[in-house]
Formats: structure tokens, C-alpha cells, sequence
């Protein structure tokens, strides 16, 4: 049997480009994820993906059909919400969570709008779903630069962020800048976002921006793990969710985001110490079960 | 040597121009454990707070040995319920971030920087619990484990928002035999709490708190009824009173 089938995909140069644009997007997206799934932060970004879109059709309305000019149209877009979010749920009784699912549904609303009457054709399921094979050399460096941006403030910010995260209260005391540390990783969501846009669509971004992490949390209590492994996950899930896609004939981001779904339910069942069989034959253990309360009986007694 | 003292002169505190805690003046020694009774709405979280630079304070001064607010100096805990347990972070990492502010941003950890954690671990009774995850801890020892990362940070004064909320009895012991080794080891400890019959066990001082001072002094002087009426029965800013019948 010929395996030339399983070669195929990187011979032609779209895949290629593909291949690395996905890679990089998997990789910063993942390690966002960790600060996305901890600090909850997954409903503030559903809603500003979905906000992305009337930014994407003002820019065209106005500049065409330009990469560059789309970007802008989107980050502007996206901070708009992020912001007008804040001053609705702030000045108002309106709740945060309210506040956000309003202006999301509205924005979203007003890009299809706005996309239906530009006169530059594009393809409005490209924007909703992605189209990572169209790939072009400006976007591939968009791409790049927003990676180039995004992971080493991750890193070096990760001290404070973490104190943040924890507990706002004792890291303001320790002085930790924690309302611009808070704006900071919305700017730096928004960033991320950008570059899934392209590989999924704004409808399926969220899915790389929380999988990656929400699966490394079933297995590990370390947040650099979390931080880290999160974004080979993201990486190589997106990577191979691009091939399986090719192989199989299949819409690419609708593939990438199942394929990180599918880690993340292996994690859901089989992980050893927050699966849910794991959970499940442990409980059946009632003698064990027991034996650890009486355990903690005798340590809290003798301690 | 002269013991380290926390100096609170007229200190006013105030959300939106309604004062939470009245020009207070205290002078406080390190060394000491004090409880901070009150009722619910006293102002002994603002004071906290305060204490520490989380609410800005509407006048008069806080001073620590001599010199205004430091921070690595004072550490303040929160409430229980404030913290996620769920947190990916064990015992050991949790007291590491006390390390945090001497070090800054980047600096790798020294092998004196792991001296420190190992020490406010056993200092604190957790050295076989080290490496648990925080949410696989009781009530008690999470409060110690936030308790080894003040001291991991090498702060003095530790203020506390009621520590001994939901604890059963002899975790509670245990965490006030934590509190009294804190204060012998030369800190200063404040903790709020609402426990008038525990409060004699477990605090050396009390300040006895209703939007301004009732009284302070050592617990066995000043806890008597004539002192408890006067801070639970009379609500002296809240005008109507909540709570006629709150546990004494």
C-alpha cells in the first residue's frame, strides 16, 4: 500500500503556508488559553470574536479588499466592545455578563449587515468560518507579528499575571498593576483573535482559544504547564486537524476546532486524576474513600 | 531593640463620601495578636483594607516603624470565599509568589529565595502538604498556606479578614496556635473576627470596632460587657440596629 497519500499535503505550496500559519495561530492561541480559561474570561471573548466581523465589513466598505486595513477595521471593532462593555456594566446596573451578550449579538448583527451591501465581493462564510488554505503572504506575516507580540509578554508578564489571577485584592497590595494588567490581556485576546480569524472564522475562534488549556487543566495543577503545554496542544492539534481536514475532504476550521474538541473530551474521560472515570471508579471505592476521611481525621488531630 | 509598631493616627475611611471607619488613632506593637471585633458593618474590612492601600483613606496617616505605608511590609489576607481553590497551583508555588516581589518579573529563584519558602512551610506546618493542590486542603490549612506566603514575603504585619469563618473547633485552634507562633516569631497579626467567646482564647489585644474605637487593650481588660454592649447594641452611624441579637 502506498503511503504517498499521508506526504500529499505538503507538497503543494497553500498547504504549506497553511500548515505554518496554523501551527503559529494553535501555538499563541493556546498559550492565551490558559489565562482565558482562569480567569473566565471565555464568554468576554465569544462576544468579542463575534465583534470582529462589523470591524472586518467597515474596512472593506471603506478600504476594499486590503489585509492590512481589515486588521485595523477588526482591532478597533473588537476594542470598541471590550470597552463599551466595561462602561455599560460599570455605569449602569446592566451586568456584565448582559452587557456583553447585547453588544455581541448587535455587532455581529451589523457586520452581516454591512458585508451584505459592500460592493467588494467576498465571501461572507470565509469571515464566519475561516479559510486558512487562502492564506496570503500578508496575512502569514500579520500572523507572525501578532505571535511575535503576543507570547513574549506572556512570558515575561507571566509573575504578575499570575498574582493577578490569583487573587486581585493581595496583588494590589503587593502593588501589581492589576486594572492594566486586566486591559492588557483583553488587548492581547484581541490580537489572537485577529490571527484565528483567518485560520477559523470569528464563529469558531473561541474553540482555539480555550480547548487547548481547558484540556491541559484536567490533567495538571501547574499553571506554567498549563501555560506551556497549552500551546504545543494548540499547535499540534490545529496542525493536525489541517491535515485530517485535507485528507479527508473536509472543511478546514470546522476540523481543526473538532480535532481540538476531541483532546479535550479524551482529557474529560481518561484523564487519571480529573476524568470523569476516574472520578467514577474511585467512587465506587467506598473502603478508599474511608480511609482517606479517616486519614484526614488523624492528620487535622495530630497536626 | 526597639519592637516594630504600626502607628494609625486619625484615620478616616470612606466609600463615596460615607465613612466606614471614623477617625481611629492606635498604636500598635509587633509581637502582638490582635482581634478586630465588630459587628457586620463596622468597618473592619474597610480597616483592613486600608491598612494595606486598597481603599484610599479619606485622612489622617498609617505608618509602619516610622515610615509610610510599605508594602512587601504588611500583607493581607481575604476572605475564604474570595479565592478560586480550584487555582492550577500547589501548596509550595502558592508560597513561592511571596518570593514574587523581592525578585520582580524575570529573576530566576536563588537558593535563598528557597530557603525562605522551605522555612515559612515548616513554620506553618506544611511541609508534607507542600505539594497538594490548594483546593485538597481543609479550611484551616489554606488559611496557613496563605498565611507561609506572607511570610515567604517577609512581611511583619498580617492582616487577616475573618480567618476562623467556618472552621470547625479544633481547626480553629490549631490556626490560632499559627496566629500566636506569627506573633512570637516578632509579627504583628490583626484578624477580624465575630466571635466573642473564641476571642478570649485567641487574641492577646483586642480592638473593639463600630464606625469608630469602642475600646482596645488587652483582651482580658477590655472584653468585658459594659465594652460589648457599647460596640453590639449601639449602632453608632447605622443608626437603626440589624442585628439585636448577634452571638455574645
Amino acid at each position: 500500500m502506498s503511503l504517498a497519500w499521508l506526504f500529499d499535503p505538503f507538497r503543494h505550496e497553500f498547504m504549506q503556508r497553511a500548515l505554518f500559519g496554523c501551527a503559529l495561530i494553535g501555538f499563541t492561541n493556546g498559550m492565551l488559553s490558559a489565562f482565558i480559561v482562569i480567569r473566565r474570561l471565555a464568554l468576554m471573548a465569544d462576544a468579542m470574536a463575534h465583534s470582529l466581523l462589523p470591524g472586518v465589513a467597515i474596512a472593506l466598505l471603506f478600504f476594499g479588499l486590503v489585509p492590512g486595513t481589515l486588521f485595523v477595521g477588526a482591532l478597533l471593532a473588537a476594542l470598541l466592545v471590550a470597552f463599551g462593555t466595561q462602561l455599560i456594566s460599570r455605569s449602569s446596573r446592566i451586568k456584565e455578563d448582559t452587557s456583553l451578550g447585547l453588544l455581541f449579538a448587535c455587532s455581529f448583527s451589523l457586520g452581516l449587515v454591512l458585508l451584505s451591501i459592500s460592493p467588494a465581493r467576498v465571501n461572507v462564510s470565509d469571515y464566519l468560518f475561516g479559510n486558512i488554505l487562502g492564506l496570503g503572504d500578508t496575512d502569514l506575516w500579520i500572523v507572525y507579528a501578532i505571535s511575535c507580540i503576543v507570547l513574549p509578554i506572556l512570558v515575561a508578564l507571566q509573575r504578575p499575571l499570575l498574582l493577578m489571577m490569583l487573587e486581585p485584592a493581595i496583588a494590589m497590595s503587593q502593588g501589581v498593576p492589576v486594572t492594566a494588567l486586566n486591559y492588557l490581556l483583553v488587548g492581547l485576546l484581541v490580537l489572537s483573535m485577529i490571527s484565528s480569524l483567518q485560520a477559523v472564522g470569528v464563529v469558531l475562534a473561541l474553540g482555539m482559544l480555550i480547548a487547548p488549556a481547558a484540556t491541559i487543566y484536567l490533567f495538571s495543577d501547574s499553571f506554567p504547564t498549563m501555560f506551556w503545554l497549552g500551546g504545543v496542544l494548540g499547535c499540534s492539534g490545529s496542525t493536525i486537524g489541517l491535515l485530517a481536514s485535507y485528507w479527508l475532504n473536509l472543511p478546514s476550521g470546522p476540523c481543526i476546532v473538532l480535532t481540538l474538541g476531541l483532546l479535550f473530551l479524551l482529557a474529560f474521560l481518561f484523564s487519571p486524576r480529573y476524568g470523569i472515570i476516574a472520578k467514577f471508579v474511585r467512587g465506587r471505592h467506598l473502603h478508599e474513600a474511608s480511609l482517606a476521611r479517616w486519614k484526614a481525621r488523624a492528620n487535622t488531630s495530630r497536626s | 531593640m526597639q519592637t516594630h509598631r504600626l502607628e494609625i493616627s486619625d484615620l478616616t475611611v470612606a466609600y463615596k463620601r460615607v465613612p466606614a471607619v471614623h477617625h481611629l488613632s492606635l498604636e500598635l506593637l509587633c509581637g502582638s495578636s490582635i482581634g478586630l471585633l465588630g459587628p457586620n458593618g463596622a468597618g473592619k474590612t474597610s480597616l483592613l483594607k486600608a491598612l494595606v492601600g486598597l481603599v484610599p483613606i479619606e485622612s489622617g496617616s498609617i505608618s509602619f516603624h516610622g515610615q509610610e505605608q510599605q508594602l512587601s511590609a504588611i500583607a493581607y489576607l481575604p476572605q475564604r470565599s474570595a479565592i478560586d481553590w480550584d487555582f492550577p497551583i500547589t501548596v509550595r508555588e502558592l508560597v513561592e509568589m511571596g518570593r514574587y516581589q523581592s525578585l520582580g518579573w524575570w529573576r530566576p529563584f536563588r537558593a535563598e529565595d528557597r530557603r525562605e519558602v522551605d522555612r515559612a512551610l515548616e513554620a506553618m506546618d506544611l511541609v508534607d502538604l507542600a505539594e497538594r493542590q490548594i483546593s485538597a486542603l481543609s479550611g484551616g490549612q489554606q488559611q496557613r498556606a496563605f498565611l507561609a506566603r506572607s511570610l515567604a514575603q517577609k512581611a511583619h504585619v498580617f492582616l487577616l479578614d475573618e480567618p476562623f469563618a467556618g472552621l470547625d473547633k479544633p481547626t480553629q485552634e490549631h490556626l490560632g496556635e499559627a496566629i500566636r507562633k506569627l506573633a512570637q516569631l516578632g509579627n504583628l497579626v490583626i484578624a477580624s473576627h465575630h466571635d466573642l467567646n473564641s476571642a478570649r482564647e485567641l487574641f492577646d489585644y483586642v480592638i473593639l470596632l463600630n464606625g469608630e474605637l469602642v475600646a482596645f487593650g488587652e483582651t482580658s481588660e477590655v472584653l468585658n460587657d459594659e465594652n460589648i454592649r457599647r460596640t453590639f447594641r449601639t449602632h453608632i452611624f447605622s443608626g437603626v440596629s440589624h442585628e439585636p441579637g448577634l452571638a455574645i
